[in-house]
């Protein structure tokens, strides 16, 4: 069965047409087809949470999402978050607290982070471990990450408050 | 991990779900959130060469409470759960336990449709829902029955629903009184060690009604009629709480696996029935 199906994403903005089995996994079609690597294979069994994007408004983890699932859907990846000239807060705030050793996790950890932080903006330190859970971490210990995201909660508030 | 192939359908309506489900029998499956059925596929262990996709399909989705009743379409997700008001102010224990299904990622995407239905003893809204006396609503090509959630379950992804049909809502009786879903597992994302739910009436300081039912302590949840009955007419005091314990072990028969053998799972089970009914009784 080689049933092909037409394909329309849009990550980070841009607009994205291919055929794909149905059965290509959209981690796979990031990574592969469109050279969208940000995203990291860790587990891929649903654990690990490098994988994670953003779709259609909630943070997934794309090993366990079907392209055929997502033909239609709006995708922010890390690449969409931010870049090396212009970083976000998230990715400023965890380099300069030390929330990545590795950097394996961490884009799906700062994609999760700011998902996260826009449902949640003033969170306490318990609501980021527990909103974060999704996201494993093999080097930190956790605690790092968790300051970098409380900081750039705190900076993000401040920034806003100077706007208004 | 690369799934067996398959034909791929998202039908915008019921009809054209039934229709599919019909011409292909077994060799169908509904999906809903996926985070069940997408792993066991991507481990070959689930092959769906007809799948179903119900994210467009209407009127799956949403909550209401009226007149007594709450209701919740089958595609309804666990974030949306946690994140209802109108639910929480009138069946807590629906946020309580949805809170310890696995983490946010996977609660975006779990529904409550597809966590009852799927018929894994893992799952922790089937026990919920018998502790609930919960009804199922399937549609199949005959119209629309309901079975209670203490019949649907026959073993383990054995259950009541037919292949041709679709559970497309769960509902209950707003529940009165104390309430409590306690879970013990080893890590974010696993499954239950033991989870119990419990809901329970107090009046005149004494517990009228008790309704008890555990998750991942045999093929099927367990709704133990004779672990609530042991409370009811008591103070909850140690001796009906142990009584209450000795019925519930009763009536489980867990297995041994990674989470350990089964005189642990028995000792886990107590423990967390024993704080579940505490709980409840304190809120009642």
């Amino acid at each position: 069965m080689s049933n092909k199906m037409h394909i329309k994403l849009t990550v980070n903005g841009e607009a994205h047409e291919f055929l794909a089995e149905p059965r290509e996994l959209l981690i796979h079609t990031l990574r592969e087809r469109l050279d969208i690597t940000g995203p990291h294979i860790g587990c891929e069994t649903t654990h690990c949470g490098a994988c994670t994007v953003t779709m259609n408004g909630k943070s997934v983890k794309s090993c366990t999402v079907f392209v055929a699932q997502a033909n239609g859907a709006d995708l922010t990846t890390i690449e969409g978050i931010g870049d090396p000239d212009n970083l976000h807060a998230l990715q400023t705030s965890f380099k300069e607290h030390h929330g990545l050793q590795c950097g394996f996790c961490t884009p799906g950890m700062i994609t999760r982070a700011a998902k996260f932080l826009e449902e949640n903006p003033n969170p306490t330190e318990e609501d980021v471990r527990f909103g974060m859970a999704g996201n494993l971490c093999r080097c930190t210990g956790y605690q790092n990450i968790v300051k970098a995201i409380l900081a750039t909660a705190d900076e993000l508030n401040a920034a806003k408050e100077a706007a208004e | 991990m690369i799934p067996a192939a398959f034909e791929y359908y998202r039908p915008t309506d019921m009809d054209g779900v039934l229709a599919i489900l019909a011409e292909h029998g077994d060799d169908a499956r509904v999906l809903a959130g996926g985070h069940s059925l997408i792993p066991m596929m991507k481990l070959r262990m689930a092959e769906v060469p007809h799948l179903i996709d119900l994210q467009d399909v209407g009127g799956l989705k949403g909550i209401t409470v009226e007149g007594g009743t709450i209701r919740l379409g089958a595609m309804t997700t666990q974030t949306e759960i946690i994140g209802s008001d109108t639910l929480t102010a009138a069946a807590p224990i629906l946020r309580e336990a949805s809170l310890q299904i696995a983490d946010p990622q996977v609660r975006y995407m779990g529904t409550i449709g597809g966590n009852v239905a799927n018929g894994d003893p893992g799952n922790d809204m089937p026990g919920l829902m018998q502790c609930l006396d919960a009804t199922f609503h399937l549609i199949g090509p005959d119209g629309t029955r309901y079975v209670a959630a203490r019949d649907f379950y026959e073993a383990a992804y054995m259950t009541d629903r037919e292949d041709d049909e679709v559970l497309t809502a769960v509902s209950f009786d707003q529940p009165v009184g104390g309430y409590a879903y306690e879970k013990q597992k080893r890590k974010i994302g696993d499954y239950a060690t033991a989870a119990a739910a419990v809901q329970i009436v107090k009046e005149g300081g004494k517990c009228t009604s008790a309704s008890i039912a555990m998750t991942n302590l045999s093929d099927t949840p367990i709704y133990s009629q004779e672990a609530g009955a042991a409370l009811v007419g008591t103070v909850v005091d140690d001796a009906a709480m142990d009584a209450a314990v000795a019925a519930m072990l009763g009536d489980i028969d867990p297995t041994e696996d990674n989470r350990g053998p089964i005189e642990f799972k028995r000792h886990v089970a107590s423990l967390i029935l024993r704080r579940a009914i505490a709980r409840a009784w304190s809120r009642a």
